[in-house]
């Protein structure tokens, strides 16, 4: 590549904030071009993103693509992607112009939410592609600024507190570790991420300290339980666009953290704190998915959800055996299609009734068939129904874990037997039963645009879960970098135990 | 001693600045007394010019040390710097007085002079080398200073304020020349090369940390660090807005640079005496600054305790003690200067019905009513919140990067933790301009106010670009001090 593929599919967002802002006015013109300037800038950045797939080479398990510039002195603007950060980059630019089509009849302050919008993706885009560490965490932490007005003036009622919850626990997380990566620098002498994931750079005592700071983020933008308190609130309250982005890639960014930076980076405190987030990771799938029971708010019951398959992906994560992360990554890309096409399906029906009780809706099935067909699959994929991409995630991080510790890969399990419980009494309240409200006797079936928004995820859902093997193939290299490095650092542990005695 | 010794070419080539713009201030005041009708606009034109070219005069002198007058004044990179810093901020004070002035027709030709007066006495701070001139320098800075807080003297308010800060600043001097005269007695010298020397052939002892404590104490004062920063609130509270704005950008930078100099410099032997005093009084003022901003309705009672809390975060880089720490310090007070004087041009355009209004309810709405004031300001308070990719981010990591590597891990813990109980207020701003339902429209400021408050937001937004020519700058500047 003779130009800097991985910076242009990054800023050409901004490149419509600009467009956006040279017109003027609030009238309904200005409304309507803020629109299309949005979601055409996102469809020509998601166009250009596929030459990363085509640019990319599988067989490398290094970093691709990359582009250097002088920054900070100390930290440089260093762009890159290997496997682990390739797909979630993807998703990311795929679930914009669904985002941007899910929100066409946004009618309050047009312009300014397109904006938000595509900073949002600009930032969203950087985090996983930074190669530099300090470049990583501006890009990490920019990302609060759009996404806290998003939820504060475009979300429900109680917006003001959740806005804030959101932002404050983020930044509490995030600052400490802030400290752990001023401490690499001073101890590594560099920012630059390809050479901090040289084996044995941190010592082990020192690692514990690092792993833990990068952990108070990670933990709670994953969100892990029992840091996962602002994410329900911050779901329920954010718009429909909003909720979809939250759940599909900021919460990715907490499990890319785990695989770029704590795992490889701090092999030793990973193995040593492994049976603490096995501990975590249980408690959230079983823990959350019982709360998730008992909602009676649907976005909420669907955050809870996502905080229950988190659970996985940590768990998948740190059992640090192959098809563990390759299930954890292939679940994030999953949850992310599901749990972003639940919020939409979420968001078809409240747009109508303006509530998101589930004890509002019932017998949906007689007005809305094809909505209730859609909203089936996506269930059954949340529960994890083989066929679709939530099982294969599933499967692979308990069957990776299965092999390292089979108490917990027999806690969890019982997560997804929870999850068929949630889900499925959920679809049977909103969808089945009598139609006894006057109300909904009106409802339309899905718009030409609500469909749109939701065909592309039920392709990719099933086509994933049929054949998952585009994604595998893809990350596959970089995994077993990644499980080298682990090794690398089991086999030093047990030497320097060895010269020990 | 004789006269050729006093005023030799090398002294006055040294000071040039300094002395070019007493001369400046000698002549506005002539012109102002002599000019018949209000010579307010004329004076403050010339004061923002004169201050203009004493800039570049600071910038012609080459990077070299030079030290005059006997070893009392010093000029190196760090001074130079900090004194084009501090020159900034009184010309943007100056400039966002001049409508408002006349509007509360408080338009003297005095004000812009004292101003300027108060500024020869920030950059002689800057330069002081010596017991002596510092004293000098500080003094000739605050006799300025009271004046110009108590300047709307017909306001009980602002009389308040000047009174406050006379009381207390005189308090303070005088435990500076207590301190000062006891480091004089055990040394024997007051010159900071002396006390250096001295100092490192004897090391500390019991009457020299009591001087150092009340020399601290004194500077303290000056920075309004806890504990000494009872008058910060009420002075900024009081003060009419502009002379706020003045207030938290330029004495500060010569405030925190003479607090380096003469840490750095003097008293650097004995740095395990006095980095435990500053930790301590760095993590208190981060701490109230966060805590007590909370509760704060009027908007320059807000960002007085924002001020005490990023002076704390300054001192953070004064804590390390290393040039790393000392880099950090400039190009924490280059940002912070520049964010608080756009923080100030937007909190003058609160004006309805003829009327200033200062609280924070007042913003309510403003993103309807004022998109690119709303913006501006929103960016500001993200910037002081330290959120990245804003400048004030920048400023923290290069203070923290010196702390950790400093070692000290505490003052870093709960210095990060400070400042996200700091941003809980000022995303309380945003919530208000962005979350809030609308009040009536604010009238149209003027264009150069307004000018300012976009310059600013700008320099905050685009600063993640342009950080890497302004750290090398900062980097040279504490190089010259080491």
């Amino acid at each position: 590549m003779s130009w800097p593929l991985l910076s242009v599919v990054t800023f050409l967002p901004l490149v419509g904030v600009a467009f956006i802002l040279f017109a003027k006015g609030d009238d309904p013109a200005a409304e309507c071009y803020a629109r299309y300037a949005a979601l055409w800038t996102t469809i020509v950045t998601f166009l250009v993103s596929l030459l990363i797939p085509l640019n990319f080479v599988n067989a490398e398990s290094g970093f691709q693509l990359v582009e250097q510039a002088d920054w900070l002195g100390f930290a440089s603007y260093r762009m890159g992607i290997d496997g682990i950060s390739m797909p979630l980059i993807m998703l990311t630019t795929f679930l914009m112009p669904i985002c941007i089509l899910a929100s066409w009849y946004v009618s309050k302050r047009v312009r300014e939410y397109m904006i938000a919008f595509l900073v949002l993706e600009c930032l969203m885009i950087g985090v996983f592609c930074a190669l530099d560490i300090v470049l990583f965490y501006v890009f990490f932490e920019a990302g609060l600024i759009p996404m806290f007005l998003i939820i504060g003036i475009w979300g429900g009622q109680r917006r003001v507190y959740a806005s804030f919850k959101f932002f404050l626990y983020t930044l509490l997380g995030s600052v400490l570790m802030l400290l752990a990566i001023i401490a690499m620098y001073w101890h590594a002498g560099t920012t630059d991420i390809a050479m901090l994931l040289k084996p044995g750079t941190f010592p082990a005592d020192m690692q514990k300290w690092l792993w833990l700071a990068f952990f108070a983020s990670f933990a709670v933008k994953m969100p892990m339980w029992p840091v996962h308190t602002w994410l329900p609130d911050a779901h329920v309250e954010a718009p429909t666009a909003g909720s979809v982005i939250l759940a599909a890639i900021l919460l990715k960014m907490g499990g890319y953290g785990f695989l770029r930076f704590s795992l490889p980076m701090f092999p030793d405190a990973s193995l040593y704190f492994q049976n603490f987030v096995y501990v975590l990771s249980v408690v959230a799938i079983v823990y959350t998915s019982l709360v998730a029971l008992m909602q009676e708010d649907m976005k909420k019951l669907i955050a809870y959800s996502s905080v229950a398959h988190m659970g996985f992906v940590t768990m998948g994560i740190f059992s640090m055996t192959r098809q563990g992360i390759d299930g954890a990554i292939f679940q994030m890309i999953s949850h992310g299609l599901v749990s972003g096409a639940l919020f939409l399906c979420v968001g078809v029906i409240y747009d109508r009734m303006h509530t998101r009780e589930i004890k509002a809706y019932g017998g949906l099935v007689s007005r809305m068939p094809i909505y209730a067909a859609i909203f089936m699959l996506f269930t059954m994929a949340n529960v994890g129904l083989p066929g679709t991409s939530g099982f294969v995630g599933e499967f692979m991080t308990l069957l990776g874990t299965f092999q390292n510790n089979t108490w917990v890969a027999f806690f969890a399990t019982f997560g997804v037997i929870l999850s068929a419980c949630y889900a499925l009494w959920l679809y049977a309240r909103v969808i089945y039963g009598k139609m006894e409200k006057q109300e909904l006797a009106w409802m339309p079936d899905v718009t030409r645009r609500e469909f749109a928004t939701l065909a592309p995820l039920v392709v990719l859902t099933l086509y994933f879960g049929i054949y998952p093997s585009p994604i595998l193939d893809v990350i596959g290299a970089s995994v077993e970098n990644l499980l080298k490095s682990v090794e690398t650092a089991g086999l030093l542990e047990a030497a320097r135990t060895l010269a020990m005695k | 001693m004789n006269m050729s010794a006093l005023l030799n070419t090398v002294d006055a080539a040294a000071a040039l600045p300094e002395i070019f713009l007493v001369i400046c201030a000698m002549t506005m005041l002539m012109i102002g007394a002599f000019t018949s009708g209000n010579a307010f606009r004329l004076v403050s034109s010339l004061s923002i010019a004169a201050l203009l070219l004493t800039i570049t005069l600071v910038m012609a002198n080459d990077g070299a040390k030079v030290t005059a007058f006997n070893g009392g004044f010093i000029v190196e990179n760090f001074a130079r710097v900090m004194k084009v810093l501090a020159i900034i901020g009184a010309a943007f004070a100056i400039i966002l007085s001049m409508a408002f002035m006349r509007r509360i027709k408080m338009d003297r030709f005095e004000y812009p002079i004292l101003i300027v007066m108060a500024t020869i006495g920030m950059m002689m701070m800057i330069s002081a080398n010596d017991l002596i001139s510092l004293y000098m320098g500080l003094e000739l800075q605050s006799l300025a200073l009271y004046v110009v807080a108590a300047i709307n003297r017909d306001d009980a308010k602002s009389s308040e304020a000047g009174l406050k800060y006379f009381v207390l600043g005189a308090l303070s001097s005088g435990m500076l020349l207590y301190g000062a005269s006891l480091v004089y007695g055990f040394t024997g010298t007051t010159t900071f090369a002396g006390i250096a020397a001295s100092l490192a052939a004897l090391g500390s002892s019991l009457g020299i940390v009591f001087g150092l404590v009340f020399i601290m104490a004194g500077l303290a004062f000056k920075v309004s660090a806890v504990p000494f920063h009872m008058w910060t609130p009420d002075v900024y509270e009081g003060a009419p807005t502009p002379v706020t704005a003045f207030f938290a950008a330029a004495p500060k930078i010569a405030a925190i640079a003479l607090f380096t100099r003469v840490m750095t410099g003097p008293f650097a032997a004995i740095v395990n005496d006095w980095q435990q005093i500053v930790v301590v009084i760095s993590i208190l003022s981060m701490a109230l600054g966060a805590f007590a901003a909370i509760g704060q309705t009027n908007i320059k009672r807000l960002l007085a305790y924002s001020s005490i809390g990023h002076m704390g975060f300054a001192l953070v880089g004064l804590a390390a003690g290393s040039q790393e720490g000392v880099a950090g310090i400039v190009i924490y007070m280059l940002i912070y200067m520049l964010t608080t004087i756009g923080v100030f041009a937007c909190v003058l355009q609160m004006r309805r019905d003829g009327r200033q209004v200062e609280t924070i309810a007042d913003l309510a709405g403003l993103a309807k009513t004022n998109k690119g004031l709303a913006f501006i300001l929103s960016m500001l308070m993200f910037s002081l919140a330290g959120i990245p990719p804003l400048a004030g981010f920048f400023g923290k990591l290069f203070v923290f990067m010196a702390a950790v590597k400093a070692g000290l891990w505490v003052l870093a813990v709960i210095g990060v933790l400070a400042s996200v109980v700091g941003a809980y207020y000022y995303l309380r701003i945003i919530k208000t301009i962005y979350f809030d339902e609308p009040h009536t429209t604010f009238e149209k400021a003027e264009p150069e106010v307004r000018w300012i408050a976009i310059a600013s937001g700008i320099f905050a937004l685009i600063f993640v670009v342009i950080a890497s020519p302004l750290w090398s700058l900062a980097e040279t500047a504490a190089k010259s001090l080491y």
